[in-house]
């Protein structure tokens, strides 16, 4: 049997009185793709942050091919062959992709960073994930997918014996997704030890040898994937049994009510081509597309976050424009979008504040809600949607990444919204919150709300539409209704030329 | 739910406290208060007095730095107003109308600064840098270059009158921070203000009007400033262009900081921020009745800052915890590592 690359074992860690981490331990062999799974807040990152130094841990021990090490930070980590993806991807969004993917060991050329070839050497990386950007423009100016490529790239390049990537997929198209576990492969092959945090199943079937659970800061146990069926590795995460929430499907048999806003020739130039697009009550409307194809553009236009070159919006009839958010709010829209770090939460606010928020901005100023109001809201949908913090005082930015996102999802539920756009709603959220907000979202809609679901996860997109639109490059190039909607037909539509389309 | 005692003790009221305490060493007579004429006097209504121009700055400063940004203009805004206040009083406008001609000044201030921050999206630090600049000579040009003096009753009562046996600044100051901090922690204001603190584009996104409310704080922070500007020119009875307020942005800042107002932006607190102020005229007034040179002041106030900065660090936070007796109470500061500070490595 081959020595473990990697392997802590008895780590304890408090954060003050929470205890997130108790005896929890883990083995990475060589080659292999080492799945590491649980709930939300399970302390999957906790487990690697102090893997690689960014968190110090109360006790237990790290080996690294068999000599005991205390990685100071994570830059350390990496001089000793480890490199990481964090979940809330960090890089540097100022500067270019270039600058992102080599800062720290840039080329030089006469004692100055060498640009050409720093350039050269990006393009070069990242067509290996065929990827195929400007490495000379500032990193932010695009989208989460394409960061999360980039950091994945970056820590790829670095890491010489571990590579850990935390929920690398989470806004990642299925295309870059395969392209992803290509590349994973091949380090495998390679010798890498890879860990592999998701809350996508089916990923961790096709791709991981083998997987440990944590549960609430235990370890439940590390199993082979071969001999582990999918219903018993849900129970070992959650502790119980669930229905099986893949058939799980809203959107099929519903009923649209009548029209509720109607957008006619919307268009921004170089954002979205013209497109109309009519949302009934209790309808549920799902986008897909490619990365790039304008998912998120078309969001933010309907939310009034950019304004329209042109076109126009009705809502129950009467014309409305679209200045700011706030507008889109007053009519009763409601957004929760991609980026959660960056447009969603409020980090140092606490998890009541950030879900009583939006109602409040609703509600004007001058007509606070109470205390009291405010404490139930939160109480209600920390317990409807399981949100694990310890307490509604908790700054949310102490809450792990899944919990962050039902703070978002609650804030924009708590302002019982007529019309809700959710732009990768379940990004980071476990198997079991799933199951909970798909029902929630159900009921909603059988209210009347309307949903329009934006997801890079087909099979998200299916559980729930009642219509599918399909976008590319920027513009509506199809469109699915009821019985015809699968995964197979969004995938023929997103490939299919413009020109069959037209004809 | 009554939360308990100890919380109420925060480092600020111990530091206020000593340094009382220090000036009644070196000072006997510090507590000794007496009245007269109808009025109040002694070292510690003195503090309270001289401390009050600062202490207004820092109500409006308070605002706009938890909105993430800074208001370097207020003391040129003072000199503004006096001006404008001195200036009309000697070309024989009643006091009514001067004092609402003053306040418009400063909210004229406070509306160009917060216009250049929300629309046009300077830096807050260049934004009211122009001002502060410029400020003095708009002062001077008010003036037409000289020190106006005035002897208007009405006026100079603001300065140097008293309302119930107490300094009528003292009075303002309080009426100020109390209005204030009803005006923010009964309507939602106060929460706007932290979030867009916080997180700009997300409470954009959750639907507050940010520019909005960016410029409402700028403008609040130029009125707060107005009315030091008068309290300070009805002090001495003229409007000096040059000196009036001078670096007294400084201090607003310092206070607020020392009130535990984080320059980050988000939490803050008025009531803290007067108490920052009283703690600077504190050590001020101590150094000037102990005898010091004033350059000492200096000196002391920077040893203040490196004091103020180490027991705001995630450091202290920690070791506060640690030897506090109780376990429940989570520390003052950052508590434990944040996400933040333990991703940025990825890329050292
Ligand atoms: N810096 C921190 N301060 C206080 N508590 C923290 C901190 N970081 C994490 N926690 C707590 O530790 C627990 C584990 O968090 P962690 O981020 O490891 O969960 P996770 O398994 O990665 O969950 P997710 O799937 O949602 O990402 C959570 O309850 C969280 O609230
Ligand atoms: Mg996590």
């Amino acid at each position: 049997m081959p020595e473990p690359v990697l392997s802590a074992a008895h780590i304890d860690k408090s954060f003050l009185d929470n205890k997130v981490l108790d005896d929890v331990g883990i083995d990475l062999m060589p080659g292999e793709i080492h799945a590491l799974l649980g709930e939300n807040g399970a302390g999957k990152s906790t487990l690697i942050k102090i893997l690689t130094g960014a968190y110090t841990h109360d006790a237990g021990t790290i080996l690294l091919d068999g000599k005991p090490v205390h990685p100071r930070d994570t830059k350390h980590a990496q001089e000793m062959g480890v490199g990481t993806v964090y979940q809330e991807v960090n890089l540097l969004p100022n500067m270019t992709v270039a600058e992102n993917l080599y800062i720290g060991r840039q080329p030089l050329k006469f004692g100055l960073v060498d640009n050409r070839k720093m350039e050269r050497d990006a393009r070069a990386l990242l067509s290996r994930y065929q990827l195929n950007v400007d490495v000379g423009s500032q990193l932010d100016t695009y989208s989460v997918a394409v960061q999360q490529i980039v950091a994945i790239a970056r820590a790829v390049d670095i890491s010489g014996k571990v590579l850990i990537l935390d929920e690398p997929t989470a806004s990642l198209d299925q295309h870059e997704v395969e392209v992803l576990f290509g590349i994973l492969q091949r380090l495998k092959a390679d010798g890498l030890a890879i860990v592999f945090i998701t809350h996508f199943l089916d990923q961790v079937y096709e791709i991981a040898d083998r997987a440990t659970v944590l549960r609430n800061g235990r370890r439940v146990g590390s199993r082979a994937m071969a001999d582990l069926p999918r219903m018993d590795l849900v129970t070992m995460m959650l502790g119980h049994a669930i229905a099986d929430t893949h058939a799980l499907r809203i959107g099929g048999g519903r009923q649209p009510g009548g029209l509720f806003a109607s957008f006619k020739d919307y268009a921004l130039a170089g954002k979205a081509a013209p497109f109309d697009l009519d949302l009934h009550e209790g309808e549920i409307v799902g986008v897909a597309g490619l990365l790039g194809s304008g998912r998120t553009e078309m969001a933010r236009l309907l939310f009034g976050i950019d304004r329209p070159d042109s076109g126009e919006l009705t809502v129950k009839g009467k014309p409305c424009k679209l200045r700011e958010p706030r507008d889109a709010i007053a009519l009763g829209f409601g957004f929760a979008p991609e980026d959660r770090k960056v447009d969603g939460i409020l980090g140092d606010l606490t998890v009541r504040e950030n879900i009583a928020i939006a109602l409040q901005a609703r509600q004007g100023w001058t007509r606070p809600l109470s205390q009291k109001a405010q404490v139930d809201l939160a109480d209600r949908f920390v317990r409807a949607l399981d949100i694990r913090t310890t307490g509604i005082e908790q700054p949310v930015k102490f809450l792990s990444g899944g919990n962050q996102q039902k703070v978002v999802l609650a804030r924009w539920l708590a302002t019982n919204p007529k019309l809700l756009i959710l732009d990768e709603p379940t990004r980071g959220i476990d198997v079991g919150a799933h199951a909970e907000i798909i029902r929630m979202i159900n009921s909603l809609c059988d209210q009347g709300m309307s949903l329009l679901v934006i997801s890079s996860e087909l099979d998200e997109i299916v559980a729930y539409s009642s219509r599918v639109l399909v976008l590319r490059d920027r513009a509506i190039s199809g469109e699915l209704r009821g019985a015809h909607i699968s995964v197979g037909a969004i995938v023929k539509m997103i490939a299919m030329q413009p020109e069959v389309q037209d004809a | 739910m009554s939360r308990p005692l100890r919380s109420f003790i925060k480092p600020q009221f111990i530091a206020l406290a000593l340094i009382l305490l220090l000036n009644w060493i070196l000072f006997p007579g510090f507590f000794n208060l007496f009245f007269r004429d109808g009025r109040l006097y002694g070292s510690l209504i003195d503090v309270l007095n001289r401390g009050a121009p600062v202490a207004i700055l820092a109500i409006g400063m308070t605002a706009v730095i938890a909105t993430r940004g800074i208001d370097l203009s207020v003391g040129a805004v003072m000199a503004i107003a006096g001006a404008v206040a001195a200036t009309m009083v000697g070309d024989g406008h009643p006091l009514f109308l001067v004092i609402m001609a003053a306040l418009a000044a400063g909210l004229v201030c406070g509306l160009w600064n917060g216009s250049l921050v929300a629309l046009l999206g300077l830096q807050p630090i260049i934004a009211t840098l122009i001002l502060m600049v410029a400020g003095r000579g708009i002062a001077q040009t008010i003036t037409e270059g000289f020190i106006v003096t005035f002897n208007d009753p009405g006026l100079i009562f603001m300065g140097s009158g008293s309302i119930l046996g107490l300094p009528t600044p003292i009075i303002i100051m309080v009426t100020l921070a109390a209005l204030a901090t009803a005006a923010f922690r009964l309507t939602a204001l106060g929460l706007f203000v932290e979030a867009i603190g916080v997180n700009r584009s997300a409470s954009t996104y959750a639907g507050l009007r940010s520019r909005a409310l960016l410029i409402g704080v700028y403008t609040f922070a130029g009125f707060c400033a107005a009315i030091s500007g008068i309290i300070a020119a009805a002090d001495i009875r003229g409007a000096d262009a040059n000196n009036v307020g001078l670096w007294l942005e400084l201090d607003a800042i310092l206070a607020v900081v020392i009130g535990g107002t984080s320059l980050m932006g988000g939490r803050f607190s008025i009531p803290m921020s007067v108490v920052g102020a009283l703690i600077i005229q504190a050590m001020n007034t101590g150094i000037l009745v102990s005898g010091f040179p004033p350059e000492f002041n200096l000196l002391v106030k920077a040893a203040l800052i490196i004091v103020i900065l180490v027991v705001q660090s995630p450091l202290a936070g920690r070791i506060w915890y640690f030897i506090a007796p109780s376990r429940k109470r989570p520390p003052p500061s950052s508590p434990a590592e944040t996400p933040a500070t333990s991703t940025e490595g990825t890329l050292k």
